[in-house]
């Protein structure tokens, strides 16, 4: 039942009746930039996760989170189609990116990933200077900017690394510290101006000092982008994202694998303070997982 | 049954039972020992023998004189020295490029279910134990092609030499490349792609550059191991006795290894002083590569 306090956007929800009588609501949107309807990946015979549905909007921060194996990443890495290097692996369903199906037959894999980009868990600078680093990605796109100077400096201030790095720019990336090659790792994603921007665990290899400086950045980034984020960590979720979507695993009765599945997908707030399922709430008081 | 432990705790500290210091051990180690020691014994051995009896001719002779009959005592090694070089030169172009691309191809683009390429590695795998004389005889054959269409007489020609050695080291090229790209972690290839470079310009910008300390260090390996054949250069009928260099690539020549070879079973003592000469300035070349190869992989390479 509709509450009065609830938003505009809110009174529109869309119920969806799933295959096994279990009805999910999934807020309807504003702006909704991407999209996944019945999401399954299976890698090789193994089904990784079914049945996803999910509606990330513009300038938000979407979170995805759950205990271990339960599919969040492979779920972020369709988004892009980065699932499409895994050998075996197969996506049914549809994912769209401003209502076009980036898994339609006529879609190069390459444009998608040049609009929507990816930071990974452990930080992967190229073996290069900084400065050729950030510049990678538009040369390799055939961006051809006025300035590469100015392309590199606006990428670095935009990660909140510019001041750190400005004095030794032809420097090898690998002098940086964890932190700071994470954040070039953004900058990298910065440069070649995408629309979304993934990131799978992006601070779990880092100490909590670095990890809270890339919070405050997810945060200045949401102005201009639309972010999704995997993240073991249920307070950063909580701090950090608009939305929040809770994976679950459930073993499968004839074969014993754990098949991910999406449980709740909600407002933030919501899914920290009154979640509609009761799995939400065990995992959020720490009852398991 | 005994608490877990509970055995540990009750015995003192002190020299443990089948330890360092054991009996068995030490044998064993001593065998290690003897078998290092006597493979070492019989190098050293051969080594100070050809320095021995090569010490008398190792003058500046020995690089500028062509070999002679006549004045045995005079004879060098100038035009097997440049046939050499003449002969890896064509060498390492053919190989190095088609070794280099084929390991590419091998490790980034091809398909490993399917079966051709699985017979492809294996092929690999197998064309790099072949007895080297055999590609003399293959080299013979693409020489009888090709003077179907070209116009020479002669099949000891330097481009031949270069066919053979180029097809024997093909295959050390290609393994060695296929472990320096399979040492690139892959995240830095993830990382590539997730900004929308292509498969070819993820390989050509960063997997290749950052590959090339270690293809580098096999390629000289492999070089190295070309100087030495002589089997199917002497298959091809490189001629000892010449008085000229090797004015291209259709010209006779001849090669070191080849040399060394004739002038060993010369009647003249002279002679096979110079073959040991030879040897040695053999030795030091290979010597000399093998440093370069180990001083790029020490200071190159990084450990990732």
């Amino acid at each position: 039942m509709p509450d009065n306090t609830k938003t505009e956007s809110e009174k529109q929800i869309v119920e969806v009746e799933r295959p096994a009588g279990v009805k999910r609501t999934i807020p309807d949107v504003p702006r909704a930039v991407m999209t996944c309807e019945g999401l399954c990946v299976y890698y090789g015979s193994f089904l990784a996760v079914r049945d996803v549905d999910l509606i990330f909007g513009k300038n938000e921060i979407t979170a995805l989170i759950g205990p271990s194996g339960c599919g969040k990443s492979t779920v972020i890495r369709c988004l892009n189609r980065m699932n499409d290097l895994v050998v075996g692996a197969r996506v049914e369903g549809v994912v769209t990116y401003h209502d076009q199906n980036i898994y339609a037959r006529d879609v190069d894999p390459i444009e998608v990933r040049r609009r929507i980009g990816m930071v990974f868990q452990k930080p992967n600078p190229f073996p290069k200077s900084i400065f050729d680093n950030i510049a990678y990605g538009p040369r390799v796109t055939g961006m051809r900017p006025d300035s590469m100077a100015d392309l590199v400096e606006q990428a670095l201030r935009g990660a909140a690394l510019w001041d750190e790095v400005k004095d030794k720019l032809k420097q090898n990336a690998y002098g940086l510290s964890g932190g700071q090659q994470q954040r070039l790792c953004i900058a990298r994603t910065l440069a070649t101006e995408p629309d979304v921007i993934l990131m799978d665990e992006p601070c779990s290899a880092l100490d909590p000092i670095a990890t809270a400086r890339i919070e405050d950045l997810m945060l200045d980034l949401r102005e201009h982008f639309t972010i999704i984020i995997v993240t073991h960590n249920m307070q950063q979720a909580a701090r950090v994202s608009d939305r929040t979507a809770f994976f679950t695993a459930q073993a499968d009765d004839t074969t014993g694998n754990r098949t991910g599945l999406l449980v709740e997908y909600d407002r933030t707030e919501k899914i920290f303070s009154n979640p509609s399922e009761k799995r939400t709430e065990d995992y959020i008081s720490g009852r398991f997982g | 049954m005994a608490t877990l432990g509970e055995h540990a705790r009750t015995q003192p500290l002190g020299r443990a039972r089948g330890g360092e210091r054991a009996p068995r051990a030490v044998v064993f180690l001593l065998a290690l020992w003897l078998c290092l020691f006597t493979g070492l014994v019989f190098l050293l051995v051969l080594l100070v023998q050809i320095l021995i009896e090569g010490w008398p001719r190792l003058d500046a002779n020995l690089i500028t004189n062509y070999s002679s009959l006549l004045f045995p005592e005079r004879a060098g090694f100038r035009a097997a020295i440049l046939g050499t070089i003449w002969v890896i030169g064509c060498t390492a172009v053919l190989a190095i490029p088609l070794g280099i691309a084929a390991a590419i191809y091998l490790e980034e683009f091809a398909d490993n279910e399917r079966w051709y390429t699985r017979l492809i590695e294996v092929n690999i795998q197998n064309l790099a134990a072949v007895p080297t004389i055999i590609y003399g005889l293959l080299t013979l054959g693409i020489l009888s092609l090709m003077q179907l269409v070209l116009d020479f007489q002669n099949r000891n020609v330097v481009i031949g030499g270069g066919i053979a050695l180029a097809l024997l080291i093909l295959p050390v090229i290609i393994i060695a490349t296929r472990e320096s790209l399979r040492s690139i972690p892959a995240e830095i290839r993830a990382g590539s792609l997730a900004l929308g470079a292509t498969p070819w310009q993820t390989v050509w910008r960063q997997t290749l550059p950052a590959a090339v300390p270690g293809i580098a260090t096999g390629t000289i390996i492999a070089l190295s191991r070309a100087i030495g054949e002589a089997a199917p250069l002497l298959l091809l009928g490189a001629v000892v006795f010449i008085r000229s260099d090797p004015s291209g690539l259709f010209s006779g020549f001849t090669a070191m290894p080849v040399m060394i070879y004739s002038l060993v079973s010369q009647p003249q003592e002279e002679l096979r002083t110079t073959a040991s000469a030879g040897i040695v300035l053999l030795l030091v070349l290979l010597l000399l590569m093998n440093a370069v190869a180990i001083l790029i992989r020490n200071r190159f390479q990084r450990r990732w």
